[in-house]
């Protein structure tokens, strides 16, 4: 047999031995866009439908938690960027073929938007509300007029936001777990589905849980679908894509992604799911828990394994 | 004009003459380079062969860095050498991620640095610090559109190897093999 060995002498912190260039903020920050971007996806959606006194929870209560994640994601970017002092350069350029520079782009809209579509809601679900000042009332009202093409923008935003965290990784094809399109729909369908879970938990109107269990169900039949086309996609690359698929199927990420993502996180919560429809008593945080921590897994697992994953030469 | 390397991986010993030279070149911090000397062991004892290679940035022509950095820090610049400019770098190491050679690091002082060529040397018409004190003469360094420059000359009469070329990168550093 012949064998090769390689020897580097770099040694350079955070390259070597194994690429270690992002942490826990990155895939924290995935994680938290991806769940945004669903509850502002669904919010948008059924407002367009007309369905906001039917679906409560996902209209009007939901979005409230936005700002407060997207605040803490990008707290999170924050804190992974190096030299940080110059990060308003993201806001100088516009780099079409950086999946980067036009994600900073859209959470720089998408936030202030968020802002501005919970507040047309707040005096619905807190009948007391009293914005003190007559000119931030009148703002509001005028927003309120606007909640339509808000609506129609957001979709279109929450969309690319949800597609974006995954398509950031899969843009580097120099690390070939990352380097397959599908991460995006995957990432986007996630974030859905983490989403459509927390209105189920939250909502007290037993129509918009049954409607959000249904939706869950078929996001999760649909994440799972692209999971094994993921593998598949790999399998039937080049070495170094193999190699990367290696990993899950007998390789060091096996025992975490299949238990933790795969069964706690999608087929365990959708067998709950399935018996909460046929009227079972599930108690309700048990499938909420286990999808949003696989949720934020996948994230963690896909962000690390890309680094792990490396062209041989 | 497009500035490229070839190393006649015959001719090298591994020295790290190459890494120490750039790291006193470029003020290197203490821990880290920009070059690098990696030795390939290929066959079974006692057949055996050994390929000792100095790597670095490959200043390639279609650069992933290039192409993934959101502020445009990292660019091409004089003769498709690839530049990071440490005040527009947010170091948010995208372009770390993207290169398959990971030739780059982020400075204790943050911004992301790599390999530049030496380009303040070549402008002044010297070597890359590298190539200057390699004591095998193994390393040569100019245009690849001048026919008569040392590397192109090197490359005319040896067959040579770029690095991982089914990246797609259109790698500048070449290996005379």
């Amino acid at each position: 047999m012949i064998e090769e060995i390689i020897t580097s002498g770099r040694m350079n912190p955070e390259i070597d031995p194994v690429l270690h260039a992002w942490g826990w903020e990155i895939p924290l920050y995935l994680f938290l866009g991806g769940i945004s971007a669903g509850i502002l996806i669904f919010s948008a959606y059924f407002f367009l439908r007309g369905r906001q006194d039917e679906l409560p929870t996902a209209v009007k209560w939901m979005p409230l938690a936005v700002p407060f994640l997207i605040g803490i994601g990008l707290i999170a970017l924050l804190l992974d960027l190096s030299h940080v002092w110059y990060a308003w350069q993201l806001f100088t350029n516009i780099r079409w073929e950086s999946p980067m520079s036009w994600g900073a782009w859209t959470l720089m809209i998408i936030t202030p938007l968020s802002v501005a579509w919970v507040a047309t809601w707040l005096e619905d679900i807190f009948p007391k509300w009293d914005w003190k000042f007559k000119e931030v009332q009148t703002a509001v009202d005028w927003l309120k007029d606007q909640r339509r093409i808000m609506a129609q923008i957001l979709i279109l935003l929450s969309v690319i936001l949800g597609m974006y965290t995954g398509i950031l990784l899969s843009a580097f094809n120099a690390r070939p777990f990352w380097n397959t399109s599908i991460l995006g729909p995957l990432f986007l369908a996630s974030g859905l589905s983490a989403s459509s879970a927390l209105v189920v938990f939250f909502s007290k109107s037993e129509v918009e849980k049954r409607l959000f269990t249904r939706i869950d169900i078929i996001l999760i039949g649909i994440e799972l679908f692209m999971i094994i086309h993921l593998f598949m996609g790999h399998l039937a690359g080049t070495q170094v894509h193999i190699q990367a698929a290696q990993m899950f199927l007998g390789g060091p990420y096996t025992v975490p992604f299949w238990t933790f993502v795969v069964g706690l996180g999608l087929v365990f919560p959708v067998i709950l799911e399935i018996m909460e429809l046929k009227h079972k008593f599930i108690p309700a945080i048990v499938p909420v828990v286990l999808i949003v921590a696989g949720n934020l897994m996948l994230r963690f697992i896909v962000v690390n394994a890309g680094q792990a994953s490396r062209w041989l030469y | 004009m497009r500035y490229a390397m070839a190393i006649d991986t015959l001719k090298c010993v591994g020295c790290n003459d190459c890494v120490v030279a750039c790291q006193t070149e470029n003020s290197v911090p203490i821990g880290y380079c920009r070059d690098w000397i990696v030795e390939k062991t290929t066959g079974t004892y006692p057949e055996l062969q050994l390929e000792i290679r100095s790597e670095r940035c490959n200043h390639c022509a279609n650069a992933p860095c290039v192409r993934t950095c959101p502020t445009e820090a990292s660019h091409y610049a004089q003769g498709g050498t690839v530049m990071v400019e440490a005040s527009e770098c947010i170091g948010c190491k995208a372009c770390i991620t993207s290169c398959p050679y990971d030739a780059r690091f982020v400075h204790p002082d943050g911004y992301v640095d790599k390999c530049t060529f030496c380009l303040h040397r070549v402008t002044k018409g010297q070597d890359p610090a590298c190539v200057a004190v390699c004591p095998t003469h193994c390393m040569t360094f100019g245009d690849l559109d001048d026919p008569n420059s040392d590397v192109s000359k090197a490359m005319a009469t040896r067959k040579w190897k770029a690095l991982i070329p089914e990246a797609g990168t259109d790698p500048k550093v070449f290996y005379l093999i």
